[in-house]
């Protein structure tokens, strides 16, 4: 492929190519505003009609040096026609603001495709930082790609000139000269993203005029120098009729337990601690004071947990959010729940382990501190979102049966999702299913708290406030009627049995698990969480190709779906891929010994990728 | 706020009918009786009532009141009791604690629980030892202590629980003895009358590992001599003859006697427990001798779940939405047709 540079063009044909579907990488330094290029593409190409995913990939650092190789922030969006349900592997178009930024995704790029990038940010120091030894973009390492080389600082230094800014707001703004270029490429509206700023600084005109002006610098460049030799259009996706906005995981899991407050008639408690990636679930529901919400930051993850357990024992609809580290600190607290048979909901927004770990990126490997964290024969409903948008369901559905069957659910999400974007159909209200509390407000004579309904197991909850229902509860063992302090052998072991039975009668409640694409055949994938993206559009690949496979995924992991077994025994081989050295592979080896599975996992942080995955596959299909 | 209630209750309506199982003679008895005889004269209604405790031979005493209680996990039932407040602010929240709940294991959760000032009540049960583990030393263990994990005796300094409150900005913080019945049942209404974080130190005797730990300052005979019982607006004079009382010298609380060197009853300090600044509160708080008890500090300051409530109508009289179908559907959202 020939390398072009803005310097040597000399003639470029203007050609549109209509495309399914684009993969692109905004990178740069992390205060280079690469975050919000990504996320207004995104904005812009949602209401365009395109479906979308993203992945936020940015440093722990807030602001790494400028100009290094771990100061890299970068924003990926892929946008299609066509149903997208990851954000995308190989890169179509990098845009790369400075040397680090493209040395360190250059290899994400495929083959003979485009990169953009700032060649005033090539200067020698700036190499130096990158550890380039000679400059990529002289010494011929880029001979595979199409590179345009923009000098992106001076014109937009240029085209503001007149606006009295200081250099540092001059230079902030470049992002939106590179966002101005690619709208073009990519046959975009500059609308939103000049409302967008208009809004944003409303008290700051100065600052809107100057985005504004660089975007459209960008753009006009792009179209009227006529460098850039394509030009692509990405047609509307065919998407179920309805209204939509672009959502990311944490704001969906927020917007699920406002949902579940709401249809319960309950108020909602939070009590959290900052975390990476789960503190952006309390930054949300903070905000929602209007709707009653009880968003409390305490002094630390006990304190987020515990205090949920009082609101909870209060009569609130009770939550704490997390990531791994603070599960492992919340686990005898969880217990402490699960003891007093009390609603509480745990989200652990999973991120790289064990210990600090990987704060920024994602993993699932807290699936079996979810399981077995605890002291004690302590089971707890286990439930896993799958994409950023379900996270919305997977949040109401976890309040909906920690109220209904009086045991703590933990609900497993991770950074990926929890950070990626997509298109969410607006769910009003009215579509969710209704939630039946346990609440009782009038006893009788023979009225005991740990009285039982028949079906679930869960014991009535009585809140503080309601006359003659007066009582205690606590972490000792307790009688199982009356709820006193018991240390009767045998009342013991009914007690641990009651706990463990409530849980395992959820399995009546929750749907069966359904396999996608084929329900028989040659390959059984499973995953759960997180990865659903990944793994739908491997298999997506395969079926295309008249591969028998089949994807089954799982987000009700304790208790499994009662039709797990039979699903298995419909295919010749299981895979079961995982971010994480084969946790929920050791779960079903555990339930279900009479068949072999293959486990597919990675832990690098990343999630997985399509192509690997569909080569994995295959492997295994063609592998007798 | 609690209503005012009409039903005229008397402390056998505040007795569960679970047997009192803490080793006999122990202070932990006193407690209970007064805090059983209090309730009745608090004006809330019982169901309103909610007592929450962590782990310690304190903290089974949830069970003893028939009222709503949660005898919780080691060290939390500060963050336990915030919960239950936040949810409801018109609960009577009492906290029950010892000094190594509070102190040791539940040390973060004791310092931010005053710093916030939320409307509830703690009875610190201080006995400068774990009795429920069988006889270690505390957090409030003198140097020197030998206890089964100080054999020799313990090399770690004890906290003043006082001192800590009080740095923690504590806005109401009382002392008394174990051994004293009447004033407890008052002290425990007026906790409750108290708009904000009451903190009461109990110096409750441990029969079995630490007997007599108090007695210095709680024996009946040299009790008067030895205690100051702070009053808000009266000097601060003690002793059987009503005759010694404290002065500042420089920045030193001083002992002095009445009517020896030129000292009359106008030189000794009044007690002010309602000022802002704690200055004087911490120093009655680390007072030996005499040992400062009663309310030291009672500074009314605005509560936590008060702020939060100021700011929770404002923001609600400020928004747009008031169903969550208005927030989903809000911004920037778009038609697939």
């Amino acid at each position: 492929m020939h390398k072009m540079s803005v310097n040597k063009m000399e003639s470029a044909m203007q050609e549109v190519e209509t495309l399914s579907a684009v993969v692109i990488r905004f990178v740069g330094d992390s205060g280079d505003g690469m975050q919000l290029t990504g996320t207004q593409f995104t904005d812009t190409s949602a209401m365009f009609g395109n479906d979308v995913a993203t992945f936020p990939n940015y440093p722990a650092e807030i602001r790494a040096p400028q100009g290094s190789l771990y100061g890299v922030s970068g924003f990926q969006v892929h946008i299609g026609s066509i149903e997208i349900s990851t954000p995308g592997d190989d890169l179509d178009l990098l845009v790369a603001m400075n040397p680090a930024g493209l040395k360190t995704n250059l290899h994400a790029v495929k083959a003979g495709h485009t990169i953009i990038v700032d060649i005033d940010s090539f200067s020698k120091k700036n190499l130096q930082k990158a550890e380039y030894e000679t400059n990529p973009l002289e010494d011929g390492s880029l001979d595979n790609y199409r590179v345009i080389e923009v000098s992106m600082t001076s014109m937009t230094k240029e085209s503001i000139k007149d606006l009295g800014l200081d250099n540092k707001s001059i230079t902030r703004s470049k992002n939106m000269f590179a966002l101005g270029m690619v709208y073009w490429m990519y046959d975009r509206e500059m609308d939103h993203t000049l409302n967008f700023f208009e809004q944003k600084f409303k008290y700051k005109p100065e600052i809107a005029e100057a985005n504004a002006k660089v975007l459209k610098a960008g753009f006009y460049y792009a179209e009227t120098l006529e460098l850039i030799p394509n030009a692509y259009k990405i047609a509307p996706s065919e998407m179920p009729k309805g209204t939509y906005r672009i959502i990311n995981g944490n704001t969906a899991t927020a917007w699920g337990f406002l949902a579940a407050a709401e249809k319960s008639g309950l108020e909602l408690f939070l009590g959290s601690y900052p975390i990476t990636p789960a503190t952006d679930i309390l930054h949300e529901l903070v905000k929602h004071k209007n709707f009653g919400v009880k968003a409390f930051q305490a002094e630390d993850e006990i304190a987020g947990v515990t205090s949920s357990i009082g609101a909870s024992f209060a009569g609130d609809l009770a939550i704490t959010t997390t990531s791994g580290p603070g599960l492992a600190l919340k686990g005898e607290a969880i217990g402490l729940a699960l003891m007093t048979e009390l609603p509480l909901v745990i989200v652990n927004v999973q991120r790289g382990g064990p210990s600090t770990g990987l704060p920024t990126k994602t993993e699932q490997s807290d699936l079996l501190q979810a399981m077995y964290g605890r002291n004690g024969e302590s089971p707890v409903i286990v439930i896993a979102a799958s994409t950023p948008s379900d996270c919305f369901d997977y949040a109401y559905i976890a309040a909906k049966l920690t109220l209904e069957h009086m045991t703590p659910v933990i609900l497993l999400t991770d950074g990926y999702i929890a950070n990626g974007s997509e298109p969410w159909r607006i769910k009003s209200i009215n579509e969710m299913p209704d939630i039946k509390t346990n609440i009782i407000d009038k006893g009788s004579d023979n009225w005991h708290p740990y009285d039982r309904n028949n079906d679930t197991l869960s014991r009535n909850w009585a809140i503080p406030g309601t006359p003659g229902l007066e009582h205690r509860v606590g972490g000792l063992e307790k009688d199982k009627i009356t709820g006193n302090v018991s240390y009767v052998p045998d009342n013991h072991e009914y007690m641990t049995n009651i706990r463990a039975e409530k849980v395992k009668r959820v399995e009546n409640y929750i749907p069966d698990l359904k396999a996608e694409y084929h329900d028989e055949g040659d390959l059984l994938v499973i995953g759960w969480g997180g990865t659903y993206g990944s793994l739908h559009s491997a298999v997506r690949k395969l079926d295309t190709k008249g591969y028998k496979v089949g994807h089954a995924h799982f987000h009700y992991i304790n208790p499994l779906p009662k039709n797990t077994e039979e699903l298995l025994s419909k295919f010749k081989k299981i895979v079961v891929c995982e971010l994480n050295k084969g946790q929920f592979a050791t779960i079903l080896r555990d339930k279900f010994s009479n068949y072999n599975y293959t486990q597919y996992n990675k832990v690098m942080g990343l999630p997985f990728s399509v192509t690997d995955l569909v080569e994995k596959f295959k492997n295994l299909i063609n592998d007798n | 706020m609690q209503d005012t209630i009409e039903k005229k209750y008397t402390f056998k309506d505040f007795a569960s009918d679970q047997e009192v199982r803490w080793c006999p003679g122990c202070d932990d008895y006193v407690i209970l009786r007064a805090m059983q005889k209090a309730l009745p004269d608090m004006g809330v209604k019982k169901e309103d009532v909610v007592f929450i405790s962590g782990i310690g031979c304190s903290s089974r005493f949830p069970y003893y009141i028939d009222s709503y209680g949660m005898h919780s996990i080691h060290g939390r039932a500060a963050a336990i009791s915030s919960g239950v407040k936040l949810a409801n602010p018109d609960l009577s929240v009492w906290m029950i604690t010892g000094d190594g709940d509070s102190l040791a294991i539940g040390g973060n959760h004791f310092i931010h629980v005053l710093r916030r000032n939320l409307n509830l009540n703690i009875i610190l049960f201080n006995n400068e030892i774990y009795g429920l583990t069988k006889g270690q030393f505390s957090p409030t263990s003198l140097i020197g202590q030998k206890t089964k994990s100080s054999p020799y005796g313990n090399t770690q300094p004890p906290f003043h629980p006082g001192e800590l409150a009080l740095g923690a900005q504590a806005r109401f913080f009382a002392r008394l003895g174990g051994n004293s019945p009447k004033e407890m049942t008052s002290l425990f209404v007026e906790a409750e009358k108290f708009n904000g974080t009451s903190l009461i130190e109990i110096l409750q005797n441990c029969v079995i590992f630490n007997d007599g730990c108090f007695t210095q300052f709680t024996d009946k005979k040299v009790r008067e001599d030895k205690q100051l019982f702070l009053e808000h607006g009266k000097k601060m004079i003690f002793g059987k003859e009503k005759d010694k009382g404290l002065i500042l010298d420089a920045l030193k609380l001083e002992v002095v006697t009445i009517g020896e060197n030129g000292v009359t009853e106008a030189d000794i300090l009044v007690h002010d427990a309602k000022c802002e600044d704690n200055t004087l509160h911490q120093m009655l708080a680390k007072l030996q001798y005499p040992l400062a008890t009663g309310i030291i500090r009672s500074y009314e300051d605005d509560t936590f779940e008060k702020r939060e409530a100021l700011l929770h109508e404002e923001v609600k009289s400020k928004s747009k939405f008031s169903k969550v179908d208005e927030l989903f559907f809000s911004g920037e959202t778009y038609e697939v047709k």
